[in-house]
């Protein structure tokens, strides 16, 4: 790509810079945007309790007369002015956005991280090893893949809830939706993780290193698990896109996300009830935030896909 | 061709099985419905009474047996919130998710085919390029934020159209059906455009992407070298042709129609079984869960498996590779 010579040895940031990859990234003005807003998304997230103007969840900081503020006007009684309004309870709507995209954020992210774990491990394990192991995983792949996801999700966040015991369903309530998105989830790792795996268990290399004596785990582990990593990277992606939106579904659907730790999802649910009594804030500004998210980790997904393989296009 | 059946039946056995099980599973190890269905004034003997009543007191072999048995009967137990039979609740709620999906499924299958033909005909077109751009993003759009912004619309700002429930409903022996009444069509509406819209979009991208392919091939240049007319050419022999995907994908997408019904329920506060299974999950009402869940999958199996065996019958060069292979 490049005119002067390649250095014998260069750091690891430059290499990424000179790459083909970021070369691409650095033409598609679509790409670059995606990756702006979620990199900015994902600050706003992590420093959520230094940016906040309040604390929504610190019942002290909140003052009920400041309730249904419109944005950018003066509160009638105490003269307050808030970025994007208040809600009913007079909570700031800029700080319970960023509080909850960070909820949204995290278990988007996480059940991704769990269903991609899951997902190579039974890939790799079921191509490399084959017999009984790859019936039974690909098998109990098959028949999830006959049910949508969001319904398997459902049904796990239903089963994990009757299990917990009442007190501490609410806490439990934010890992239980990470386990349920990731569960029905991990099939599309598995499965082109076992695809690649096939392919490469008959390279040489694998030759090679099972004839130095490698066990099984190591050979997986170490030496067909990064070449089969790109294709995961991208579904990684597009699944994160997913996750976001199933998570805001659920919660919106009043089996995700309790009142008390709301996502995104559980702020669409709380402002459409102030739709009809002409608060639109509420639920604008929050909804805004979700397409936004969504569409922007979508269009990267998009992007990484194309770049990663041409073939796909 | 028989042997395929057949081995795609006890597939579809197996599924069912295992299903059950899983059903099965949820009614005996989760949750304590004696908790969930007695307050807190509760006796010792409340509590027995209740087991005894809801077979709770007898050992799981037992229990399960008795449930596949009851489940084939359709007889899903007693609803621990609503104390009443499930079956009945289910029945009764039935026709109200029926009547959304078959609408929102014919909307998404015309208006899927229509716009797909047309996008593909017209694929340089302006209002083409417009339609696949507005269906980009109608597929990024979560389905509850597509139906808060139909209400929004319809419902607040126009007042045109009501925002929740079915309107008025006509009972005929047990089925309730609002396509009788002009509130209950009004009421049709934004639920079931929220529910197809996905599924239209769908069909639309896949009806285009086949046509154009389709339209590419040369028995397509040698219809138009006859000097057929071109509505001749794109329907007859054009739109023929490309019916075997997208036969498969509306068969697969009408199960999908029913599980999305939960959401689109929910949102437009629908008296559907949609909108019961969430109910289910939020009072933790086992035997309404499972009951839900094993209907469903019935379903989703059933369809699966004459998808399948169409395929025989649609396009005869399957019927090779398919018994063959897998």
């Amino acid at each position: 790509m490049s005119e002067t010579p390649i250095p014998a040895q260069k750091s690891r940031l430059r290499a990424a810079l000179e790459s083909d990859l970021f070369y691409t990234f650095t033409r598609s003005p679509v790409a670059v945007v995606a990756a702006f807003v979620v990199l900015l998304m994902l600050l706003a997230s992590v420093f959520a309790p230094l940016i906040a103007p309040t604390n929504p969840f610190d019942p002290a900081s909140l003052n009920l007369m400041n309730g249904f503020t419109a944005p950018m006007a003066a509160n009638d009684f105490t003269g307050d002015v808030f970025l994007l309004g208040t809600d009913d309870q007079g909570r700031d709507v800029f700080s319970t956005i960023l509080y909850g995209m960070r909820i949204s954020l995290f278990v988007g992210v996480s059940a991704v991280l769990f269903a991609m774990v899951l997902g190579i491990t039974l890939g790799l394990l079921s191509g490399y090893l084959g017999g009984w192991v790859e019936t039974i995983i690909m098998r109990t792949a098959d028949v999830q893949l006959t049910f949508p996801s969001i319904l398997v999700a459902m049904l796990i966040f239903g089963i994990a809830k009757g299990i917990t015991p009442v007190e501490y369903r609410d806490q439990m309530a934010i890992w239980v939706l990470i386990l349920a998105i990731g569960l029905s989830d991990w099939v599309q790792f598995a499965r082109v993780v076992r695809g690649a795996t096939l392919v490469e268990k008959n390279k040489e290399y694998v030759e090679a290193a099972r004839l130095i004596g490698r066990g099984s785990g190591a050979i997986m582990l170490r030496h067909i698990l990064p070449n089969v990593l790109s294709p995961v990277l991208v579904i990684a992606t597009i699944s994160l896109a997913l996750a976001i939106i199933a998570e805001a579904t659920l919660s919106f659907l009043g089996v995700g996300a309790p009142p008390t730790q709301p996502s995104l999802g559980t702020l669409i649910r709380i402002g459409q009830g102030f739709l009809f009594s002409g608060e639109w804030w509420i639920l604008l500004f929050p909804a805004t935030t979700l397409l936004a998210l969504a569409l922007s980790v979508n269009l990267l997904g998009d992007w990484l896909r194309d770049a990663l393989n041409p073939r796909l296009r | 061709m028989l042997a395929y059946i057949i081995r795609r039946m006890a597939q579809s056995a197996l599924v069912l099985l295992i299903v059950g099980l899983v059903a099965f599973a949820m009614f005996h190890f989760v949750g304590d419905p004696i908790d969930n269905m007695l307050g807190q004034e509760r006796t010792a003997d409340d509590i027995e009474r209740l087991r005894k009543q809801l077979g709770l007191d007898r050992p799981f072999v037992v229990q399960y047996f008795k449930f596949l048995e009851n489940a084939v009967q359709g007889n899903f137990g007693m609803s621990y919130r609503q104390g009443r039979p499930v079956i009945d609740i289910l029945l009764e709620r039935a026709p109200a998710t029926l009547e959304l999906a078959a609408v929102s499924g014919i909307l998404a299958i015309v208006f899927g085919i229509a716009l797909g033909v047309f996008t593909a005909i017209k694929r340089k077109g302006f209002a083409a390029n417009a339609i696949m751009s507005v269906s980009l993003i109608g597929v990024s759009l979560p389905t509850f934020l597509i139906g808060i912004l139909l209400i929004y619309l319809f419902s607040v700002e126009l007042g045109w159209l009501p925002s929740f429930g079915r309107g008025n409903v006509v009972d005929l022996g047990g089925w309730s059906t609002g396509f009788l009444t002009t509130s209950g069509l009004k009421a049709l509406i934004l639920p079931s455009i929220t529910l197809g819209l996905y599924q239209m979009t769908l069909i639309m991208r896949l009806v285009r992407s086949e046509m154009l392919e389709v339209l590419r091939q040369d028995y397509i240049r040698f219809a138009r070298a006859r000097g057929l007319r071109d509505r001749n050419v794109h329907f007859r022999h054009a739109l023929k042709n490309t019916m075997v995907p997208v036969i498969t994908v509306i068969g697969l997408q009408l199960g999908s129609i029913i599980a999305f019904a939960i959401i689109t329920e929910t949102v437009f506060q629908w008296p559907g079984v949609g909108l019961l299974f969430i109910n289910a999950i939020q009072f933790v009402d086992i035997p309404v869960m499972a009951a839900y869940l094993m209907l469903i999958s019935v379903m989703f199996v059933g369809i699966n498996l004459i998808v399948d065996i169409l395929y025989f019958f649609i396009d005869p060069r399957l019927r090779v590779d398919r018994t063959g292979g897998h």
